[in-house]
């Protein structure tokens, strides 16, 4: 599903067909339109360095909804700068980042959050290592407790770095 | 005629893998010492069948023979001839052979260098690595023919993809596969001991070397994707948490955990079975990172056109494989013997100090497999369709690894079995007093991510001092120090590096964007960025518009960057090349955006503080790997 | 210079439980994936406003700029909404389709030109002809946005109250027309029948 002028790094070819089929089917492809969607290709301006830096760091949470993962900060697609250009407008429009991230999630769902929230549908995720890592502890403490029982005398002949 | 002798070489290739496999281990179950011996010339046979096939592909690709589909897709007349022999491992089926080599290559080492193995155990590392092989050559020949004919021939073929017309394509996948499938090595040896039921002292020089050389090549590989994605992406990130990215480090971490369980099992005697656990899993993660990125389960920028068939074809396999491994590690393991009980220890321990660091790195581990696997099981359970990316891998690997460098200085200084606290403590006492107050320094001094630099400056110079304090430790005492040791200094004093360049890169970094006409500078962090127009130059397969910056600090002239907007004849995207003059202290990173008209040009600047120091602690990490191998200590008999 | 044979000692019964579980448990969310990896719609981001209002809007019409029309206008009968522009290829593929479905008269189509100059556009309606009662020119994408719009073509599907029931994305094809547009138009007017005949009766 193409969209203008792709501009994500493209994913890895698909298998290609005849080439030369594919210049003879796109050579009766009537000529009409400029090949580009209407863009407008100015930086975004930023009223001070730290909306500059709150705006990087909000971009880099959110996901390019049309790339093969990448961030809304360093996509090239054409809807990657048309919603930087909308994130920033309601930056300095006043709202904050929650606000922002729900503007978005309204529109786009959850997708497109990097940092999925922490429900309790996420709860896996978010506490799972916790978990993990606390029965591991667990794990640790009893081997420790069970070789300390364990303990002789070490053989000093043996002593090696 | 030449792309069928490919094919015969291969199919040659899976024979002698199936004899590999099945003769020499039958050999070592039964002691028929003949079967056994087929071992060694079996895996060098197969080294010089699949180099031949290799050749056969580079020849290929050389001499642009569009009959063949896989160079007609990934190659096209105007393609610079170095990038011809790179291309040979540009997409799925070049870069399954180049892994079916490198595990050739792997193979025919350890037929070489293991002249103090007894037979048997041999003949069942060989045998194991030649099942792994007889899988690969399968998937190879039956789902991703490099050889296959397309015909009748186009006249031009499509193109390597023009990210990958790069120097980095030439090293980074060759590296980086040298590593994962190295971990195929010290798999074949826990299976081996799992078969022999003995795990001992001389199992563990023989097969400590192999792992710490697998787990160089790896993080050599893993940074050098990390540098080639800097530099070539264009906008300055070098690592993303993407899953291919994950799919390398999740064995890394692994191996990681596994290097240091083999030095306890080797000097204690202890946790065998958690060695051999570790070996398998640090496979498997290898494997399934395979299939992760080449059955197109997962979606990412790097991986490879999805085919089911396959993903069915290696997600068969390595079920098959693994758990063929975990079926014999969970009826062998018990029966070790090594895990004496007799080797105890106390809570403040070096054993204890290894189990931590373990327990961390595992969790790590288990953390990133399950970030990355989460929007598939989301999908899987019905919760929709959810993110996860850098600000979750991100905090969490934080939150993990900050009890690690925290305990990291303790590890070396600390004895074996028993030792007490106060000892360890009152040693490094000054040193942490000493990285706090460099962090505190650092806190006031920064000029912006005040919290992110003291973290920073604290964290590296806490490993470095106390990696120092061991120096000083042994020079007082005996003096002597191995290559085991070295290489762990060298190692640790990577990792403190590498700690200061990610967190300072992260806490430092600046980044603007800004409309530019001739003439004009952007001023950032001290630095003048004048820009001095964009002129039109033709390269040997595209067009680019190429920029002219000069770099300025303090009216001192340091660099005139190039940075260029490509576009490729053979399919018209654009790629973004980025001017960079680097230095130690920090990069000044330069792209251009989209022209505005009137010659004015929206240009990109990013000021990266001490990101050079990432690839640098990864080298000398490498470097640590490598140089533990070489310790006389393994080449006893 | 190895320990003798000590005592052996199996794996404890919780660590092999665990191990198996986690085995299977990931082989068979490996399988879900190869399984789902080879349908073409994989990638495709299913749309946050299904069952919610469509967002509302002022649009001009792209072949009279002067004449605005608003969602609140739209309501009263069900419309398709088809996202396009003369940038894009896809949508020249999925006009025959487009074009075929909106003669069959059997509901509004209306075009929504994204980020197009009208010019272009105007251009590319004449030439491939003009299948839309109306057409709304959203040159800017603004309001693109808000209907979480993320590439040419889309095609939205809005029942008589504004409530958004089904969105498709890419070039529509006769199947697809078939087998997902044309059933829930049919539960959409179906649903707006029902709505209508339970009016209470007059006293």
């Amino acid at each position: 599903m193409p969209m203008p002028r792709p501009h994500c790094p493209p994913r890895r070819k698909l298998p290609a067909l005849l080439l030369g089929g594919l210049l003879a089917a796109a050579a009766l492809l009537p000529a009409i339109a400029s090949a580009q969607a209407v863009s407008d290709p100015t930086p975004l301006h930023y009223r001070d360095a730290a909306e500059e830096a709150r705006f990087h760091a909000l971009a880099a949470e959110l996901r390019c909804v049309q790339c093969q993962n990448q961030s809304l900060a360093d996509s090239n697609a054409q809807i990657a700068h048309d919603l930087r250009r909308e994130v920033l407008t309601l930056m300095q429009q006043g709202h904050d980042d929650a606000q922002i991230k729900q503007f978005l999630v309204d529109r786009y769902g959850a997708f497109v959050l990097y940092r999925p929230p922490m429900d309790a549908r996420n709860s896996l995720l978010w506490f799972g290592p916790a978990v993990l890592l606390l029965g591991g502890a667990g794990v640790l403490v009893w081997v420790v407790r069970r070789r300390s029982r364990q303990l002789q005398p070490m053989d000093n002949s043996e002593e090696r770095w | 005629m030449l792309p069928e002798l490919g094919q015969i070489l291969l199919v040659t290739a899976l024979v002698v893998a199936v004899l590999q496999a099945v003769l020499p281990l039958w050999g070592a179950q039964r002691g028929y010492a003949a079967w056994m011996a087929v071992a060694r010339p079996a895996a060098y046979a197969q080294l010089a069948l699949l180099l031949g096939a290799f050749g056969v592909l580079t020849a290929a690709f050389v001499t642009q023979d569009f009959s063949v589909r896989y160079v007609a897709e990934n190659s096209n007349s105007l393609l610079p001839l170095a990038y011809r022999y790179s291309a040979v491992w540009g997409a799925h089926e070049g870069s399954l052979l180049l892994w079916a080599l490198v595990l050739a290559l792997w193979n025919g080492a350890v037929a070489r260098w293991s002249r103090q193995l007894p037979v048997q155990v041999l003949a069942r590392v060989l045998g194991v690595l030649g099942i792994i092989s007889v899988g690969f050559l399968a998937f190879l020949i039956f789902t991703s023919n490099p050889f296959a004919r397309l015909l009748p021939a186009p006249l031009e073929g499509h193109d390597l993809n023009p990210l990958l017309q790069d120097p980095g394509l030439i090293i980074h996948p060759p590296m980086l596969y040298l590593g994962y499938v190295g971990f195929a090595v010290p798999f074949a040896f826990a299976i081996a001991a799992l078969l022999e039921g003995r795990v001992d002292a001389r199992w563990l020089r023989w097969t400590r070397p192999w792992t710490n050389v697998a787990l160089g090549f790896l993080t050599l590989g893993i940074a050098l994707g990390s540098w080639w994605a800097y530099y070539e992406l264009g906008w300055g990130g070098w690592w993303f948490w993407d899953p291919v990215e994950n799919a390398s480090f999740l064995p890394w971490l692994a191996g990681a955990a596994l290097i240091h369980s083999q030095a306890v099992t080797e000097k204690r005697g202890s946790f065998a079975s958690w060695t051999l656990l570790l070996a398998i899993a640090a496979f498997a993660l290898s494997l399934l990172g395979t299939f992760l990125v080449r059955s197109g389960v997962l979606t990412s920028v790097h991986s490879f056109a999805a085919d089911p068939t396959r993903g069915t074809f290696i997600l068969i396999f390595l079920a098959l494989v693994i758990g063929g491994a975990l079926l014999l590690y969970a009826l062998r393991a018990g029966a070790l013997g090594n895990d004496d009980p007799r080797r105890g220890f106390m809570a403040t321990s070096r054993e204890t100090l290894l189990l931590a660091n373990n327990l961390l790195l595992a969790a790590a581990c288990a953390m990133v497999l399950l970030g990355t696997l989460y929007p598939l099981l989301a999908d899987a359970l019905g919760l929709g369709k959810v993110s996860v990316g850098p600000p979750y891998f991100g905090t969490l690997f934080l939150l993990l690894m900050a009890p690690l460098v925290a305990l990291l200085p303790f590890g070396p200084l600390v004895n074996w079995q028993r030792d007490q606290a106060s000892r360890a403590l009152a040693m490094l006492a000054p040193w942490a007093a000493l990285a706090l107050l460099l962090g505190a320094i650092a806190y006031f001094m920064a000029p912006q991510g005040a919290l992110k630099t003291a973290a920073g400056v604290t964290a590296a110079a806490w490993v470095a001092f106390g990696t120092a304090r061991f120096v000083w430790s042994r020079l007082r005492g005996n003096g002597r120090f191995t290559a085991e040791m070295v290489g762990m200094l060298l190692a640790h004093g990577g990792v403190a590096v590498f700690l200061a360049g990610a967190l300072l890169v992260e806490a430092l970094n600046v980044q603007r964007e800004v409309a530019l006409s001739p003439g004009q500078s952007l001023q950032v962090s001290g630095y003048e960025v004048r820009f001095e127009g964009v002129d039109h130059q033709q390269g040997p397969n595209y067009t680019a518009d190429r920029g002219h910056m000069r770099i300025l600090r303090n009216d001192r002239e340091l660099a005139l960057l190039h940075p260029e907007k490509r576009a490729y004849a053979s399919g018209g995207q654009m790629m973004t090349e980025a001017g960079i003059h680097a230095r130690l202290t920090g990069d000044v990173y330069v792209a251009l955006g989209e022209p505005l008209g009137n010659n004015a040009w929206a240009v990109r600047v990013h000021i990266k503080p001490f990101v050079r120091w990432i690839w640098l602690g990864a080298l000398l990490m490498a470097l640590g790997g490598f140089v533990t191998a070489a310790d006389r200590r393994f080449r006893r008999p | 210079m190895s320990d003798p044979r000590p005592v052996s000692r199996p794996l404890p019964p919780v660590a092999i439980v665990i191990g198996v579980l986690f085995f299977f448990g990931l082989l068979g969310l490996m399988i879900y994936g190869v399984m789902k990896s080879g349908a073409p719609d994989r990638d495709v981001l299913p749309s946050a406003l299904i069952g919610k209002p469509a967002p509302a809007f002022t649009l001009p019409v792209l072949h009279d700029p002067t004449i605005k029309v608003s969602s609140n206008e739209l309501r009263g009968a069900p419309y398709v909404l088809n996202v396009w522009g003369s940038w894009c290829a896809a949508c020249r593929e999925e006009h025959p389709v487009l074009t075929r479905f909106a003669e069959t008269k059997r509901v509004r189509v209306i075009g929504y030109n994204w980020k197009d100059e009208p010019a272009d556009a105007l251009r590319w309606l004449e030439q491939l002809g003009n299948p839309f009662v109306l057409v709304l020119a959203d040159i800017e994408g603004r309001t693109a946005i808000d209907w979480g719009v993320t590439a040419a073509p889309e095609t939205f599907l809005v029942d008589a109250s504004g409530v958004v029931r089904w969105k498709y994305s890419g070039a529509l094809t006769q199947r697809v027309v078939d087998t997902q547009l044309i059933p829930e138009l049919d539960k959409v007017e179906r649903s707006h029948a029902n709505a209508q005949t339970t009016l209470p009766a007059a006293p």
